[in-house]
């Protein structure tokens, strides 16, 4: 009969009503600033970059290598490499960045930067909450504001942060284990150039 | 002790005017009952935005606005003060005077209509003969308004939003009055007072109130749906199907221009609401001989609130219609039964009292039900679409 439907969408909606004061589980909101889901852990918002150890600057991973700006699409990233070198995670002596900014009010939350990274220098953070009264500077995230510890990252991606050390600590056992290789070659040739000089 | 209740604006008004010299009273009187609806609307209005949106938000498990105020209960204020603060745009090519007359002119007339119903004993503005005739004047040029917003703001979406209200209100104004001329059958008068006072008896503690008859039931259903047609409501809400045409007729209004819009449908709904409250449901009647010591003016705007959460219902249920099945509906249902409805009344006002007539019109209106509504949407076969050209 024509409105049979309509009755039956009816007393449906009226069942929603009333038991939506009824049982407080029917309510899908979550009342945003007071209480808040966990953030998943695959999530990403904008890069951050990792530091090792406690200083930040000492401790960073970043050699300015530049590959990440290169390939950022929206083009949000702007590296300028350093005249001196300082020792990475390896001992190794590698350029670093003097200035690292990723423009936020441009990035596209694409993760190629984190893709192309060939020194897991760059991830991808989760806080979301980065509102500001100023458009222009407070979206311009500078080196030390992107600097974020191996700790954070641990805390929240954790899977992907434990895979990133072992491959890490892998490749620092590699490199002392080649330096080891080198060091007795090295002492069994007679410094011949040096010698040569004296 | 209730008599002075059931008075007490009337009282009041005569009390305020009779300060003024006599040759002033009439005047001065007629003024204060016009401050009075155009508070008390208004003020009606801010309130069911607001429970529009929590009954909508709970028939969806939602909370609905619940941030400013205690409930979110100053969530219209904070609406107002948005529509106030907010720029007026007016599109380069625009009709500059048009664009501003459409909202006032749908505004006033509105609130005219709100002239001749009697909200509670002795309490209509103007007690008009040919009362429910002006209500329908004044409903018309809601169509015009409509069209001017639509045409002067030179936007296609605007003058399409416009042109689908226009025929879609013209359409439902059909039943509608032919669902009203079967009450002003049986009382016998166009002045909506008068047929208030045909439904304010009882039998027992029952009233006679039309809505409880065979024709009163099938012309009030009629009515009901004609009305929410004209006001635009979902599901008959195409002139602002936002999916297809934006916002309609008012694309292009913004800030309090558009408030005005705003205000101007919500009052549509409260007086179309009192027409059927009035023609149908005893008005300011009680529903119960023993209730009578209630004002007469609650009664009337408690049955209008109910009639209002009914249209918020509807609104929460059902999705909107397609521009063809809203025509269909209207053309091969509304209008044919609205005519049957009219045939049926006029049997019952010309057979003799007694349960015959009673079981006469039940049958024939209930038969008619059901084999129009099968008629009518009998060619509807649902199934997969073909297609004759695309492979």
């Amino acid at each position: 009969m024509l409105g049979e439907g309509i009755l039956k969408g009816l007393a449906q909606t009226a069942k929603n009503f009333a038991g939506s004061y009824v049982s407080e589980e029917r309510l899908t909101t979550v009342q945003y600033p007071e209480e808040r889901l966990p953030v998943a852990e695959a999530s990403r918002v904008f890069p951050f970059l990792v530091f090792d150890g406690s200083e930040w600057l000492g401790g960073m991973r970043c050699v300015a290598c530049q590959i990440c700006e290169k390939e950022c699409p929206p083009k949000c990233i702007y590296i300028e490499k350093s005249k001196d070198k300082k020792p990475d995670y390896v001992g190794k002596q590698q350029f670093y960045p003097v200035r690292f900014d990723i423009d936020i009010s441009v990035c596209m939350s694409c993760q190629i930067c984190v893709e192309v990274c060939p020194f897991e220098a760059i991830k991808m953070d989760t806080a979301f909450e980065l509102a500001t009264d100023d458009r222009f500077g407070g979206l311009l995230l500078d080196r030390q504001q992107l600097a974020k510890s191996n700790e954070y990252y641990h805390s929240i991606h954790p899977t992907e942060a434990s895979e990133v050390d072992a491959r890490l600590d892998e490749e620092k056992v590699k490199a002392e284990a080649k330096a080891k290789a080198a060091a007795p070659a090295a002492a069994a040739k007679p410094p011949a150039p040096a010698g040569g000089k004296d | 002790m209730a008599a002075t209740f059931d008075q007490i604006f009337i009282l009041f008004r005569n009390w305020l005017v009779h300060f003024l010299p006599p040759a002033w009273q009439p005047a001065a009187g007629a003024l204060l009952g016009v401050i009075g609806i155009v508070a008390v609307f208004p003020g009606l209005f801010a309130l069911t935005t607001l429970l529009e949106r929590k009954g909508l938000g709970r028939m969806q498990n939602r909370y609905g606005p619940n941030r400013v105020g205690p409930f979110g209960l100053l969530q219209p204020v904070a609406d107002g003060l948005k529509a106030l603060t907010k720029e007026d745009v007016v599109p380069f090519n625009a009709n500059g005077l048009m664009h501003l007359l459409a909202p006032l002119v749908m505004v006033v007339t509105v609130f005219m209509s709100f002239a001749v119903l009697p909200m509670g004993r002795h309490m209509e503005l103007v007690d008009m003969d040919a009362g429910l005739l002006f209500f329908f004047a004044m409903g018309a040029a809601t169509e015009l308004s409509v069209f001017m917003a639509g045409w002067s703001s030179r936007n296609k979406y605007s003058i399409l939003g416009a042109m689908r209200a226009v025929a879609q209100m013209i359409s439902y104004e059909v039943p509608m009055l032919l669902s009203s001329v079967a009450v002003v059958m049986i009382a016998g008068s166009l002045s909506l007072p008068k047929v208030v006072a045909a439904q304010n008896h009882y039998t027992g503690i029952f009233p006679h109130w039309y809505v409880f008859t065979p024709w009163g039931f099938g012309a009030a259903l009629m009515f009901a749906i004609a009305a929410i047609a004209e006001t635009n409501r979902s599901p008959f809400d195409l002139p602002e199907g936002e999916s297809e045409i934006i916002a309609g007729y008012h694309t292009e209004y913004s800030g309090f221009k558009f408030a005005l819009f705003f205000l101007a449908e919500y009052l549509g709904m409260f007086a179309l609401s009192g027409l059927g409250v009035t023609l149908f449901m005893g008005g300011w009647s009680a529903p119960f001989s023993f209730l009578t010591w209630i004002p007469s003016w609650i009664w009337f705007f408690a049955k209008v609130m109910l009639a209002i959460c009914v249209f918020i219902w509807m609104r929460g249920t059902l999705p909107r219609l397609r521009q063809d099945q809203l025509m269909n509906f209207a053309w091969k249902f509304v209008l044919p039964y609205s005519l049957l409805v009219l045939l049926v009344t006029a049997f019952w006002r010309f057979l003799p009292p007694g349960w015959e007539r009673w079981v006469v019109c039940t049958v024939i209106l209930a038969v008619a039900y059901v084999v129009m509504g099968r008629a009518a949407f009998k060619l509807k076969r649902v199934g997969p679409r073909s297609y004759r050209y695309a492979e």
